[in-house]
């Protein structure tokens, strides 16, 4: 099942307040995204607490609803 | 899923991270991976020359379930090394081009 976008976005800029983020639909599918996260939250955590924070923020659907996400995050500098 | 499911699919990763150096939970075999990122993490770990082995989790139901509370991870592949839980794909491909995931390699000839 695809999901919007949109949709993506908001969860992860509710969970991860003054969060960038930058989605990418790969292959105009709608279920085939990338995204690139940048916010303050992550600072001081390892790559794998970034990235758990923002499967944490789609609460559930990653693995399921949403099937393919390339996901890389940073700290803003 | 019941308790005992649980603990039993824990147990069974438990020793396969013990018993293997470098492990790769993925959809598929290196040979015919089942899906892209599983595709991607293997292509990593072949340019890297390391002796791997892999866990095809479509094969194993328990494994497939098991392995995302195991790790608190919720998609596959999952690449663990020397017992620790590394990372998917999009973290492989991130460490491997910073020349990380070649350090830990590298760790690991010098330990064995």
């Amino acid at each position: 099942m695809a999901m919007p976008a949109g949709e993506i976005e908001a969860l992860i800029r509710a969970a991860l307040p003054g969060a960038e983020v930058t989605i990418t639909d790969l292959a105009g599918d709608g279920d085939h995204y990338a995204a690139h996260v940048v916010a303050p939250d992550f600072a001081g955590k390892s790559r794998i607490a970034q990235h758990q924070m923002v499967y944490r923020a789609l609460g559930g659907r990653m693995g399921g609803e949403l099937h393919a996400l390339q996901l890389t995050t940073a700290v803003p500098t | 899923m019941s308790e005992h499911s649980h603990s039993a699919a824990d147990a069974r990763i438990a020793e396969i991270v013990k018993d293997n150096q470098v492990v790769l939970f993925m959809k598929g075999t290196p040979l015919f991976p089942q899906c892209g990122f599983s595709s991607r993490a293997i292509a990593i770990l072949e340019h890297l020359g390391v002796e791997y082995a892999s866990v095809d989790v479509l094969q194993d139901m328990e494994i497939r379930q098991g392995i995302k509370s195991y790790s608190d991870w919720p998609t596959i592949p999952q690449l663990y090394i020397g017992g620790e839980f590394v990372g998917g794909s999009d973290i492989m491909m991130e460490m491997f081009e910073a020349g990380e995931l070649q350090q830990m390699v590298e760790g690991l000839k010098q330990a064995g």
